[in-house]
């Protein structure tokens, strides 16, 4: 591993020194960290210096937390080492935890609901005027992604890479393939991906029964297992998504680079959410009952996507524009469009550090899916042949809008590892897409505005 | 190379002719304000390709021209783990994924 030097002194003081023990020590710590996790376990210094000098590491810290809802920390170690022939190699593991509430797909109502957890032991109550959220919500995920990436022939690249996913009641596995041919001087890319997924699904309290209803009552009563028991239909299942990708690159010019995309994605299996309910209510807008969610057991998804980066001159301080669009559909009759920029601004160069200010806006819109219904009229429910009668009130697939802002401020150490620090705020805005409201949810709130604040620190070290 | 490449451009722009023909016969048909906005964007969208593509024997550089497009901040994916964070965020969100990079599974999220 390299230690950092001060090239701006020959003599450095001895708070100079100091600090530069100090970084060099944070580093070795890091790098044995790295070395822990990728196997490497506790190696003497000459030999982590040889096994780790090639190798570039990208680390960051991310903290997303919503407003009365969900609590996310996430921590991301990706290492890579270029062989000398080109070939490189990608190791990322990623650890999140998540807790807090979320929307169990109830419609707000006048007075408090009560409702029964998704391991049918015990119950949480939504207060009067508030849209119902599960607090139950918890789970810590690990994730293992490695990629190999090596030149085939002159112009011709390939890429293969494997997936572990493992939550308390999910796992997932996915490998991926991908060819890209350069031409024209390698000005023209065009390649090809393949990526397929095999998920298994285990919640806690199994598979619900699509549109039996929610059992709610004294969970210590002898008869409630049995009765519960009866709104299950299994343990765990399945779902297998497989993803085309094709992709073209264009350089413009020296400062301009575009890339198309379109893609297809398969999904197919479980694709309902056994956490969410629908409200089933009387013509006043009083729930009744709360039935069980019910999705389409396959799902086809297809997009175009577009991205322009522009390098501006030194007259807009060598900004860095980056563009991009996408257009996605699926037959689920979901649209959606989304617009998403980034302005990377170099600023002067100060004591001897590069860095940069990089404000980003997201504007994101989408059409509600066919079966969404953000609650459902008694006789209503469809319950002769659900098959056919797909349901979900879960607002992910209804009608919204979204706003993403934010900033990142980042800056070149003198032994050139990068730091950044990003700032952003995220507004999800659901609304109605038609649907006759009840006279009683005049002074109710049924499609509650979302809010986040994104905050991630990040360290690029050799 | 530059034959080549030509030939891969007539491919390609044949291959769009035949997925973009469709879409837009259909938006006249029906008049309906979506599908001609939706036509709108895959017109423009067209129109950029085949710009690009027709201009292609103008477009490019040589190799010691890539100073600018070497660079980290000019990478179509700059920084790879801010991508997948995001892709992570909105995945669990919204009703979307994919697009730029595989959208596939990986998550219970969703």
């Amino acid at each position: 591993m390299r230690y950092s030097n001060n090239k701006n002194s020959n003599q450095p003081s001895q708070s100079n020194q100091h600090s530069q023990h100090k970084k060099a020590n944070i580093k070795t710590a890091l790098s044995m960290a790295a070395g822990a996790l990728l196997g490497t376990g506790v190696i003497v210094n000459d030999a982590k210096a040889e096994v780790l000098k090639d190798w570039q590491f990208d680390s960051a810290f991310l903290f997303y937390s919503e407003d009365q809802r969900v609590t996310a920390a996430e921590v991301i170690v990706s290492g890579n080492k270029t062989f000398a022939n080109d070939e490189i190699l990608n190791f990322k593991l990623t650890i999140d935890s998540l807790t807090g509430a979320s929307a169990n797909g109830a419609v707000v109502q006048a007075q408090a609901q009560t409702f029964t957890r998704p391991s049918g032991e015990g119950q949480y109550v939504a207060p009067a005027g508030d849209t119902p959220l599960d607090d139950t919500f918890k789970d810590t995920r690990v994730q293992l992604n490695t990629q190999w990436t090596q030149p085939l022939a002159e112009n011709y690249t390939a890429s293969i890479g494997g997936h572990f996913s493992k939550e308390f009641d999910y796992l997932s596995l996915g490998i991926n393939g991908n060819l890209a041919v350069g031409f024209y001087k390698k000005n023209s890319t065009i390649s090809v991906g393949l990526s397929h997924f095999k998920d298994t699904f285990t919640p806690v309290g199994g598979i619900p029964k699509p549109y039996a209803s929610m059992l709610i009552g004294d969970s210590s009563s002898a008869s409630w297992d049995e009765a519960f028991a009866k709104t299950r239909i299994a343990s765990s299942d399945n779902k297998v998504t497989s993803d085309v990708l094709l992709g073209f690159t264009q350089v413009i010019n020296r400062r301009m680079i575009t890339q198309f995309n379109y893609s297809y994605s398969m999904v197919r299996g479980y694709l309902t959410d056994p956490f969410k309910i629908v409200s089933v209510l009387d013509q006043q807008g009083t729930a009744q009952d709360y039935i069980y969610e019910h999705r389409p057991d396959e799902r086809n998804k297809q997009s175009t996507f577009a991205q322009t980066k522009y390098h501006f001159d030194q007259n807009l301080l060598n900004s860095v524009l980056d563009i991009s669009y996408r257009y996605m559909w699926d037959d689920w009759q979901i649209k959606s469009h989304t617009l998403d920029s980034t302005l990377h601004m170099s600023l002067s160069n100060r004591l001897g550090k590069q860095s940069y200010l990089q404000p980003h806006i997201r504007y994101y819109q989408q059409s509600s899916a066919e079966f969404y219904r953000p609650y459902t009229f008694t006789g209503q429910e469809g319950h002769a042949s659900p098959e056919e009668n797909y349901i979900s009130a879960d607002y992910r697939i209804g009608a919204m809008d979204a706003v993403t802002l934010g900033i990142k401020y980042g800056f070149s150490l003198n032994n050139g590892n990068d730091f950044s620090v990003r700032l952003e705020y995220y507004r999800q805005m659901p609304s109605n897409a038609g649907f006759a409201e009840p006279s009683e949810f005049s002074n109710l709130t049924v499609y509650p505005v979302v809010q986040a604040v994104i905050f991630q620190l990040s360290y690029s070290f050799l | 190379m530059a034959s080549n490449g030509k030939q891969w451009q007539a491919m390609a722009l044949k291959a769009l002719k035949v997925i973009m023909k469709p879409s837009i016969k259909k938006s006249r048909q029906l008049y309906q304000p979506m599908s001609i906005a939706v036509s709108k964007t895959k017109l423009i969208l067209l129109a950029v390709v085949l710009v690009n593509l027709s201009a292609c024997s103008s477009l490019g550089v040589e190799p010691w021209e890539r100073d600018l497009l070497a660079t980290k901040a000019m990478a179509l994916t700059s920084s790879p783990v801010d991508a997948a964070l995001d892709d992570h965020i909105y995945f669990s969100k919204e009703a979307s994924s994919g697009g730029k990079s595989f959208g596939g599974g990986g998550c219970g999220c969703n």
